[in-house]
């Protein structure tokens, strides 16, 4: 009996190697999460009296402070460089992604920088007026609201990208439909555009939210309790991993409750393009003062977002690079880049691997795994670290003994302390982007599609390179930069997992800025920013180009059949 | 079967194994950033021929690490910028104790642990800085007058996430006792002059400006923006507030220890007793007070010019063991007193 449902098993191997995929990439968190069981003490009772309710409030505002944000300037831009011909749309197109590239802590010390008490923009004002403490409001930068801000700045290009490409592929003419039924411009966009896009906004906002909820340099640095300083905190401070474990719990019971009230609030409304544009997706031409308008919002997300910062670190830049340029930055570079594309591509084939599986057997386990792969993003780097070493050494532990009975020597450790413990951290953390990326460009290719493939004698392999390639080609694009850019960032896990002499830019960055020398981490910082352009211009440059050649390629088709149908 | 398993796994090992043994090797794990930590060991490498391999990350993550890896951790050298995390770590069992004669005559009994399990490498003080245009030193007396209401809405300083924080509040319940301790805890975050942000540096800049009259910072970051280039922000900041020793009537102001130890599965020992060794001598002492000023441990290597000019001072006597005993009672009664 036993021995036949093993079989059966075997009848699935994909899904067996999905589960199989999901336990190693969910191991690290659930590790951690099974610390709950460690005696907590009263610890515990410690942390609810004083600062648990603290960390709730902060947490909650920050996340809806964040999504607020990125909401307004992601969605605005993106139906703006989508929908609207103004001057200078082109440039914006892709210039908006750039924020993307510069890390939370780094706009957040560079603002802060400018704008605190003893900044340059408040000492000139005083100076100028004669003020002094007291007489004046001024925002404080380094606040709840600070932290809002600043985390909204570098996170809206998720939401932009994702609203952009949904908006792209949205069909010309079921917006003709709503304007024909009488639905006036913004009815229209509110209506039909809005809607359709409604699962890709998510998705980009979902990934903005657990990046911020698993921040820590920035609100660390703006004095913000939040569960991510907490856990640091209540772990290496009050030195009890049950109790800081308890609390990573409470961050993913959040991130759960977020994400079930979408999914609830969306209830059964399914999302299905046809996928067909006889014509290009219509613009409105806009006239002098509304494009005026448009222009406007789009320089400013862009400038605040992205190049007075870089002025900034570029001015800091100027005085220290020399300095900072030495030997070892060239080795410091290729180390980032290589971590970073190996990192990607590695995501992106996992993604795939998952979610063509999920989509062949979407059976509740496959399903339950699948979930629990992309859960690791909003995990904080530093648990997923502390995650990742306990079963590495483990493993390692375990092999050095059995290596030193069974063959008298010891292999020490070749799993955590190398690249490989890195590699797997990164997955762990990373595997949400590339996923939700891949699935929502999946969704696209309609089980329809393969019907209609498969009956018209396409053979499955035909099938994959003459459909489903073309059509995914944009999302592992997107997917696999996005990881990379990540991965260029990524810090607290970084910092601890690497091995010996191991630098990357993020952590160069981020030693100096700590020890406050903002001056001197310019240079790294600069550079980490320089290198996620060129997978970012990449990125909407493909994006650009889809627009146009999909609109060609894709053969006539009768009218779409719904947009967005909420049941 | 068993010769091809061996040999896979010696590749194995040799690919990827952090290569932790050989004769002439020191792998040093340091929450000393490498920017203060480097250049001393590239000077080691230099003068010994013996190779170091660092890895730098925060503290508490990096004793993790040490305690997961167990027997088989490739470290040698613990390095860390607070006593308090040294006590940690030997109370997890991960250093192990080293007798060296050189080692205990550089470093005076007081900063080192007793049983030679860590041993201090430079010094770092607490005291009170002060915006000379707006307070009258004579105002100030101890860290106990802090809580004082006639400092209300006048003093910056750090969030309590701080190591350093934490530590100067574990001395305070080695001196004053718990409930003194959290009195005085909630009187001074009463006295507060913002919610607590930003880093040390930041605390002098905020009271140089006037957003506070007081700020409490390690002496070496006002060292090193007196010695910002002339003319520049932080030079001008630094000039406006002066250095104002506490406690000098009765214990003295608050001092804690860089230092590091030799940790308990070093597989190789030796080279990280020479290593420790080395980081006292006058060379690498004087490179510390010159670099990073900070105070040497040493008694007779000179301070840097900026550090001679905040003046002699008297420090704290507390064994610094007490700094890590105390720490996770001092991070609940920050929690209680409401220091963010």
């Amino acid at each position: 009996m036993i021995l036949r449902r093993a079989l059966a098993l075997h009848a699935q191997p994909r899904a067996l190697g999905m589960l199989l995929i999901a336990a190693i990439l969910s191991l690290p968190v659930v590790v951690v999460l099974s610390f709950v069981f460690h005696p907590a003490g009263d610890v515990w009772r410690h942390l609810s009296a004083t600062v648990l309710p603290l960390y709730v409030r902060n947490s909650a505002l920050l996340m809806v402070g964040v999504a607020a944000g990125t909401l307004a300037l992601g969605v605005t831009t993106a139906w703006l460089t989508t929908m609207c011909t103004f001057p200078g749309r082109k440039l914006f197109e892709w210039a908006l992604l750039l924020p993307l590239a510069i890390p939370a802590y780094i706009i957040a010390y560079t603002y802060t920088g400018m704008l605190d008490f003893a900044g340059p923009a408040q000492t000139f004002l005083r100076h100028l007026f004669g003020w002094s403490r007291g007489d004046y409001w001024f925002p404080e930068i380094r606040s709840l609201g600070g932290a809002m801000v600043m985390l909204s700045l570098v996170l809206y290009p998720y939401v932009y990208l994702l609203a952009r490409s949904a908006f792209l592929e949205q069909s010309p003419y079921a917006i003709d439909v709503s304007r024909t039924l009488g639905c006036g411009t913004w009815s229209s966009f509110f209506r039909v555009s809005l809607p359709a896009a409604r699962p890709a906004i998510i998705a980009g906002l979902s990934l903005a939210l657990m990046e911020t909820l698993a921040d820590f340099g920035t609100v660390q640095y703006f004095g913000v309790p939040t569960f991510t300083t907490g856990i640091f905190r209540t772990w290496f401070g009050l030195g009890d991993s049950g109790a800081a474990a308890q609390l990573a719990v409470v961050l993913l019971a959040f991130i759960f409750f977020v994400f079930a009230a979408e999914r609830w609030s969306r209830k059964r409304a399914s999302f299905h393009h046809v996928g067909n544009r006889s014509r290009p997706l219509g613009t409105y031409v806009l006239s002098p003062g509304r494009a005026w308008v448009a222009f406007s919002a789009c320089a400013l997300t862009l400038a605040v977002g992205f190049v007075v910062p870089v002025i900034q670190l570029s001015i800091w830049a100027v005085q220290t690079a020399g300095e900072m340029m030495e030997a070892g930055f060239f080795e410091l570079l290729t180390h980032t880049l290589a971590l970073a594309a190996a990192t990607a591509v590695i995501s992106v084939l996992l993604a795939l691997y998952l979610a063509y599986g999920r989509r062949a057997h979407a059976t509740l386990p496959v399903r339950f795994a699948v979930r629990l792969a992309g859960m690791g993003y909003a995990v904080p780097g530093i648990v997923i670290a502390v995650g990742v070493m306990l079963p590495l050494a483990w493993l390692d532990d375990v092999l050095d003994a059995w290596t030193r009975s069974q063959f008298g020597f010891s292999t020490g450790l070749i799993l955590s302390g190398t690249l490989v413990a890195l590699m797997l951290a990164y997955q762990v953390r990373f595997l949400a982007v590339s996923l939700q990326t891949v699935e929502s460009g999946l969704a696209k290719i309609t089980p329809v599609i393969d019907e209609a493939g498969r009956s018209l004698g396409c053979r499955v392999s035909e099938l994959v390179r003459r459909v489903h390639v073309p059509m995914l080609r944009g999302s592992l694009l997107t997917a696999s930069l996005l990881v990379f850019v990540d991965v260029m960032k990524e810090l607290p896990a970084t910092l601890v997992l690497r091995p010996f002499d191991f630098n990357t830019l993020a952590v160069r960055a981020y030693e100096l800025a700590t020890d406050e020398r903002l001056e001197d981490a310019s240079t790294a910082a600069l550079s980490i920013v320089a290198a996620g352009l060129v997978p970012v211009i990449l990125l909407s440059l493909s994006i650009a180009r889809s627009r146009y050649r999909e609109t060609l390629e894709v053969p006539y088709a009768p009218l779409p059949q719904a947009v967005g149908q909420q049941t | 079967m068993q010769r091809l398993v061996t040999v896979a796994l010696t590749l194995l090992t040799l690919v990827l194994g952090p290569i932790a043994r050989g004769d002439s090797v020191v792998n040093v794990y340091s929450a000393r950033k490498e920017a203060l930590i480097k250049p001393l060991l590239d000077k080691f490498s230099a003068q010994t021929g013996t190779e170091t391999r660092l890895v730098t990350a925060k503290a508490g993550p990096l004793l993790e690490r040490l305690r997961r890896e167990g027997r088989n951790s490739p470290a040698d050298l613990f390095i860390t910028v607070d006593a308090g995390r040294l006590h940690q770590a030997k109370a997890a069992g991960l250093l192990q104790p080293v007798e060296s004669a050189a080692l205990e005559a550089a470093v005076p009994v007081g900063y080192r642990d007793p049983q030679g399990v860590w041993f201090g490498l430079s010094l770092r003080a607490r005291p009170i800085m002060y915006a000379t245009d707006r307070v009258n030193p004579d105002q100030l007396s101890s860290y106990l007058d802090l809580a004082d209401p006639k400092w209300r809405g006048r003093i910056c300083i750090r969030s309590s996430s701080n190591i350093y924080n934490q530590s100067l509040v574990a001395s305070m319940i080695a001196a004053h006792g718990q409930d003194a301790t959290l009195e005085w805890m909630k009187g001074l975050v009463e006295n507060f002059a913002r919610n607590p942000a930003g880093g040390d540096r930041d605390q002098i800049r905020a009271a140089a400006a006037g957003e506070c009259d007081i700020a409490i910072a390690n002496t070496y970051y006002l060292a090193r923006m007196r010695n910002a280039e002339p003319g520049s922000a932080d030079h001008e900041a630094a000039k406006a507030v002066a250095v104002f020793w506490p406690n000098q009537d009765g214990r003295g102001a608050h001092v804690n220890v860089s230092g590091a130890g030799v940790t308990n599965a070093a597989p190789n020992r030796d080279n990280a007793i020479r290593l420790l060794e080395f980081l006292v001598t006058d060379e690498a002492q004087a490179w510390y007070a010159r670099v990073n000023n900070e105070y040497p441990v040493k008694q007779d290597v000179p301070w840097s010019s900026a550090v001679q000019e905040m003046g002699r001072f008297k420090a704290d006597g507390l064994t610094l063991a007490v700094l890590g005993s105390n720490n996770a009672q001092a991070v609940k009664l920050m929690d209680q007193a409401g220091w963010r």
